[in-house]
């Protein structure tokens, strides 16, 4: 196991005890941010981007302290950061890593790629089932027209 | 709670598609009866669609069911800007059910969501319109006494056509094989092939009718609109390669029927109209008795 508290991997500084997202693609990291609601909490937050990934090209980390997640809310951000390695921290140490998974259906994140569908038109939440996790293929619940991955935007 | 509803035609299971298409044949032998006396149904037509309303007006009407609605939204509060919501939780309040037609995709599953009666989908845009498929399925099961290991071949416009992919659907649940005859700029897409190949059914794919017709159970004729292509002198090439006339159908099978969701424009020659093969027109009816059918069992009376 990486030791999370190496100096030399200090660019963004350790938290006593919260959740370590590593690995997010760093185009994406804003949209993470706002799927996890990040942008409306009051914990203390950092996060760096654009750093150097051995297998990721540039990415992306950000730390919330005092902060846990459930699986159906962390897994929300697998639309967008589909790497996404989550570390638990406790008194400065990883007490557990969790990778996340694509869910078997998305509510209110992504939006429908068809003009024409009724979720462009009045205020309704959209709702998916994913037909392919990869590449992501989500079927909309309304017009069942197929958003894909290269056309996949987030609300 | 949430009534029971119509949208998609995938949101009936086969057992229940049999018992609605066997309930249509009891409305077929006694279509006019009181089972809808004192209910009132909406036809909320948010685009015109002629035939189909007065198909739904019809059934309602024989069953002793009385009518309100509207036949174009520049008609309705939709014109001053009200949200498909709000026609719904308002119109929901004054009736037993609801018949929809609407332009944008999706919106039936969404009035389903925020009504309190059922509603049926009477088409929303390009995606589903299942009381069409429904009547369809009735007229292949009377002619063919089966809806099993039958040929389908479906005509003309295949890439927009939603009545062939809606029916393409449905008889996949059978062992169905089909022909699919198109101009190329027309033909039937990639996904609806891919789900036939992943259920191990048959299906081949041709320009040329005469080369598929004999086999045929059921010809499934559309209509190839000049509008679809993207270079007029294509569509003059190909606009009398997929016009039936009675003359080709000489040996065809026996029990061969030629359906069509008409409106027809000159696809079916009027030649064809005389054939015994010939059955648009009853198809047509036939949408009275299924539409019947879909009502009662929507509101639990059959």
């Amino acid at each position: 196991m990486k030791n999370i508290n190496d100096p030399k991997q200090l660019l963004v500084s350790a938290i006593e005890s919260g959740t370590v997202i590593d690995h997010i693609p760093a185009v994406t990291l804003f949209k993470v941010i706002k799927i996890l609601g990040l942008d409306k909490i009051r914990n203390q937050i950092t996060f760096g981007t654009n750093l150097d990934s051995k297998t990721d090209g540039k990415k992306a980390i950000i730390k919330i302290a005092g902060k846990f997640f459930e699986d159906d809310d962390i897994n929300r951000i697998a639309l967008v950061a589909p790497n996404a390695k989550l570390n638990i921290i406790k008194d400065y140490k990883v007490v557990e890593k969790r990778v996340v998974s694509v869910p078997d259906s998305i509510t209110a994140i992504a939006k429908c790629m068809n003009p024409k569908c009724i979720t462009n038109f009045e205020k309704v939440t959209t709702r998916f089932k994913v037909v392919s996790k990869k590449p992501v293929a989500l079927k909309c619940l309304y017009c069942e027209k197929i958003t894909d991955q290269e056309r996949l935007e987030i609300i | 709670m949430k009534a029971r509803s119509l949208v998609s035609i995938d949101d009936l299971s086969t057992e229940e598609i049999m018992k609605i298409l066997k309930l249509a044949a009891e409305f077929e032998k006694k279509p006019v009866q009181d089972i809808l006396n004192g209910k009132v149904v909406a036809t909320l037509f948010f685009e015109p669609s002629t035939r189909t309303r007065l198909s739904f007006e019809s059934a309602v009407s024989k069953l002793g069911g009385k009518i309100i609605g509207f036949t174009d939204s520049s008609t309705s509060s939709v014109s001053k800007g009200e949200t498909l919501n709000d026609t719904i939780r308002t119109v929901n309040n004054y009736v037993d059910l609801i018949v929809m037609r609407h332009p944008i995709e999706g919106s039936a599953r969404y009035a389903s969501e925020v009504s309190t009666v059922p509603v049926i989908n009477a088409g929303d845009g390009a995606n589903q319109h299942p009381t069409q498929t429904l009547l369809d399925l009735y007229s292949i099961l009377k002619t063919q006494e089966t809806l099993d290991n039958l040929n389908i071949c479906m005509v003309g416009d295949l890439k927009y056509g939603r009545t062939v992919h809606s029916l393409l659907m449905a008889m996949s649940r059978w062992n169905t094989s089909f022909n699919f005859v198109a101009p190329e700029e027309l033909s039937m897409p990639d996904e609806y092939k891919l789900y036939l190949d992943n259920l191990g059914l048959k299906y081949h794919e041709t320009v040329d009718l005469q080369e598929v017709i004999n086999q045929a159970d059921i010809i499934y004729m559309t209509r190839v609109q000049k509008e679809r292509f993207s270079d007029p002198i294509e569509y003059e090439k190909v606009k009398n390669a997929y016009v039936l006339h009675d003359h080709m159908l000489a040996d065809t099978r026996p029990g061969m029927k030629i359906l069509h969701p008409l409106p027809r424009v000159n696809e079916i020659n009027p030649d064809v109209d005389a054939n015994a093969k010939a059955y648009y027109f009853e198809q047509a009816l036939n949408g009275v008795y299924t539409r019947q059918a879909i009502i009662c069992t929507l509101l639990g009376l059959k």
